[in-house]
């Protein structure tokens, strides 16, 4: 947009005479960006002139998919046909409702930055193996549309689209969403079998073995059940710096402290901080979910305080809610929190004296 | 690591910043070279930070090397001499690398010049005395700097004399010479350090006791192990330390290398003496001996032109007023895929186009990047990775104020202090997005300043 090339003002020839002043004539003229005159031809532009290339929005992206490979891999393990139909039905949604909700507004297609497809995998991650297709379908066309799209695209949103999509569906297919919409008695796959732990235990105080948990062995959305694939992909996004180590930090200091209260206050129940920690989406959220920079606060302050905010909202809503889980509404109301969290945490510039609160 | 030199408690480093390649390869080994005389130079009224100077000539009147050509009007300001023998030709303006255009006295070379060794010898030349700084009164020298027309050589042309002159109220704990050099591909001041460390040092003496500085340390980025040696042997006997600091862009900054050095932060707008500190860099200390030890004024400085855009990269001692295109002629040329012609370095240096442009004071160097070093990622949405703040030196949040200086808001880029902003270029180099953040910056920043004129 800047660059002004050195020869472009004195070449436009003929301009005087109005009637060849048809953008055909100058065509030629811009064209000639390609180098192959003997002459170098200079720009002028605004430093810095050197950009590091290694890293980019893309790129960024790429290390989502990557982190999120051990995830899929273990819910394919153990959810089977279910995890490999319920993400593809999330993906390809996605996808198309990227393309159609970007051509509706005359934009240059954006799929190539593959925020799309991370938003249908981590949807599809969080939903139920046996919800029915059009679950998927409808939370697609919801996160990319009214989560992202409707705010002017990538990077513009307040909500992350995928929590968006899930909320709407959450509300809108009560049944295939709550707790009963995980089982399937007569599935060939075992996990499904099962309630989900963090609901038998609401129910009926019964808790699962803390080893099922982290590696994965039990019921839930798609990509919470295992803490070691979410711990294994999340240290990587953390250690690329794609993600903000700030943010699960928080959650999981957060949980840590408010579970070891209740563990104190209340009559052992055999539900530990470990289970709060590794049950449910609370690994795969503060990994995975939380940290979508879009949606998160901008300085590392900021991002402390969003995850230790959102850690308090999910141990709110396991404890005291008729949820058994609150991942999403913790990050949904997070997120609505994240510009007054910028507004607070300006930082003081290097030198400056702190100004009075 | 701490740098283990009494009295200071710097670490040798600071927070964030970016670690840009370094590129000196070019030019690092390539040992100071005198260029032929021009034909003409041409000599902007306005190489520095402050009020312009007065013509002090007339059209075709006569001048001689070291001549007083502008004149300072103001006390920030400083003059400028004839670096030729020859006959004044009639006044003209010059757009300057930073495209600001000012008017400027071309000067034809006539008759005999200094040439080759015999120039160098008569700035760089000499025995540098090491013991002789206190036989002056310190008003006398900051008078010499002035009447030399000296001003920061590093690149930010600010009046000299103004820094380095005795106050009664502030008084400095330290006199900090610069020879990071942390801008990638500039290597003057790295000459200078290895080719001549004693005027260096002898001009580090010389302005410590101008302004009464306590200690005086020379801070050297650990990835120029020579330049160290050079200047640890001839600071040898004069209690001048040498810091060793890391590499890392900006070290060179004022305010970082007062940082790595005293572990003091001058605050936003101020300046190093309200923490109890002056800068200077090497290059304008080595010009302070010359005025006060050989009255000589400022009419040459050393600049190197380097670049992968040049086919034979040089440092060169040139006078003020050259073209910048007779630099590149001299050293053969542009290459064919040369791209973008940079006075100064890649980071903070400006792109120009016009090779007519003449050489002023504050011009470190011209560094000419090929379409390979300036290529960049197509501009994508900001996702507010927050990058840019992980790596703002001065911990603003860069994003904010592109963000709302696209957007002419002013509230928020003074809510977020765009008027601190360096425009260092660390936040634009790291931005995965390839935003324009420091372009944006300065928009708003011109905006909040016609804001301010309202």
């Amino acid at each position: 947009m800047n660059d002004q090339k050195q020869q472009s003002d004195s070449k436009s020839p003929d301009v005087k005479k109005p009637d060849v002043k048809k953008p055909d004539v100058i065509k030629p003229d811009t064209k000639k960006k390609k180098n192959d005159s003997p002459v170098p031809i200079v720009q002028v532009t605004s430093s810095p002139h050197l950009s590091d290339t290694s890293f980019t929005t893309q790129r960024m992206m790429i290390d989502v998919l990557i982190a999120l490979l051990p995830v899929i891999g273990m819910s394919i393990y153990v959810f089977k046909i279910y995890a490999v139909k319920q993400l593809l039905i999330c993906l390809v949604s996605c996808l198309a409702a990227e393309v159609v909700f970007v051509k509706m507004r005359g934009k240059s297609l954006s799929i190539t930055d593959c925020s799309a497809a991370i938003t249908g995998l981590i949807l599809g991650l969080s939903l139920p193996g046996p919800a029915p297709w059009y679950v998927g379908f409808i939370a697609s066309f919801v996160a990319i549309g009214i989560g992202k799209v409707i705010y002017g695209g990538l990077g513009m949103n307040l909500f992350n689209p995928a929590m968006v999509g899930r909320a709407f569906v959450m509300i809108a297919f009560a049944g295939s969403m709550a707790a009963s919409g995980y089982l399937d008695q007569a599935s060939a796959v075992d996990a499904i079998t099962q309630a989900t732990p963090l609901d038998t235990f609401k129910q009926a105080g019964e808790v699962t073995p803390l080893f099922d948990l982290f590696v994965g062995l039990t019921n839930g959305s798609l990509g919470e059940v295992s803490a070691i694939a979410c711990i294994i992909g999340g240290l990587y996004l953390c250690i690329r710096r794609t993600a903000s180590w700030e943010i699960p930090a928080g959650i999981i200091a957060s949980v840590v402290v408010l579970g070891l209260i209740t563990d104190m206050v209340t009559a052992s129940s055999g539900w530990n901080v470990l289970h709060h920690i590794f049950s449910g989406a609370l690994l795969f959220g503060a990994f995975y979910i939380a940290t979508d920079p879009v949606t998160s606060p901008l300085t590392p302050k900021g991002k402390f305080i969003f995850g230790v905010g959102a850690g308090a909202i999910i141990m709110l809503l396991r404890i005291f809610s008729g949820y058994p889980e609150g991942v999403m509404f913790a990050v949904l109301l997070m997120n609505a929190l994240t510009p007054l969290i910028n507004r607070w945490t300006i930082p003081t510039p290097f030198g400056a004296i702190k100004k009075a609160a | 690591m701490g740098l283990k030199i009494e009295g200071f408690e710097g670490s040798g480093t600071f927070e964030k910043g970016v670690h840009p390649p370094g590129r000196k390869n070019f030019s690092t080994d390539i040992p100071i070279e005198v260029i032929p005389t021009p034909k003409k130079v041409v000599l902007p009224m306005s190489q520095h930070i402050g009020a312009p100077c007065a013509s002090q000539v007339k059209a075709k009147q006569e001048v001689t090397f070291g001549e007083v050509i502008g004149k300072a009007k103001a006390f920030v300001s400083a003059p400028i001499h004839s670096p030729i023998n020859g006959k004044v030709l009639k006044a003209a303006n010059v757009t300057l690398p930073n495209g600001r255009r000012v008017p400027a006295i071309p000067i034809k070379a006539e008759g005999d010049q200094l040439e080759g060794k015999a120039l160098m010898d008569e700035i760089f030349g000499g025995d540098w005395s090491k013991d002789c700084a206190g036989k002056y009164d310190p008003k006398a020298i900051s008078d010499a700097i002035n009447d030399a027309g000296i001003v920061g050589l590093g690149g930010a042309a600010f009046p000299t004399h103004v820094k380095i002159m005795p106050n009664e109220d502030k008084p400095i704990d330290a006199l900090l010479i610069n020879g990071c050099e942390c801008e990638p591909y500039l290597t003057p001041d790295y000459r200078m350090m290895i080719e001549f460390p004693e005027a260096i040092i002898a001009g580090s003496l010389l302005a410590g006791h101008a302004v009464g500085a306590k200690k005086i340390v020379i801070g050297i980025e650990d990835n120029k192990p020579k330049a160290v040696e050079s200047m640890e042997k001839a600071a040898a006997g004069t209690g001048i330390k040498i810091a060793r600091l890391k590499t890392k862009y900006p070290q060179g900054s004022e305010k970082h290398l007062i940082m790595s050095v005293m572990k003091r932060k001058v605050p936003p707008g101020g300046l190093p003496i309200e923490v109890g500190a002056a800068v200077s860099n090497v290059g304008t200390v080595a010009a302070i001996a010359g005025a006060v030890l050989k009255k000589k004024p400022l009419t040459h400085r050393v600049v190197c032109v380097t670049g992968a855009g040049i086919n034979n990269p040089k440092n060169l001692l040139v006078p003020m007023g050259i073209s910048y295109g007779e630099l590149i002629d001299f050293c053969g040329g542009l290459t064919k895929d040369a791209a973008r012609i940079i006075s100064g370095g890649p980071m903070m240096g400006f792109a120009f186009a016009d090779l007519s442009t003449p050489v002023t004071k504050g011009a470190s160097g011209v560094t000419i990047l090929t379409n390979k070093d300036v290529k960049k990622a197509d501009e994508t949405a900001c996702v507010r990775c927050g990058r840019c703040v992980d790596v703002c030196p001065l911990d603003l949040v860069p994003s904010k104020l592109a963000v709302g200086s696209r957007n002419s808001n002013l509230d928020v880029v003074q809510k977020y202090n765009i008027m601190a902003c360096l425009e260092c270029g660390c936040c634009s180099y790291t931005c995965p997005a390839s935003l324009p953040i420091v372009q944006l910056i300065r928009m708003g920043k011109a905006m909040v300043a016609a804001s301010a004129k309202k």
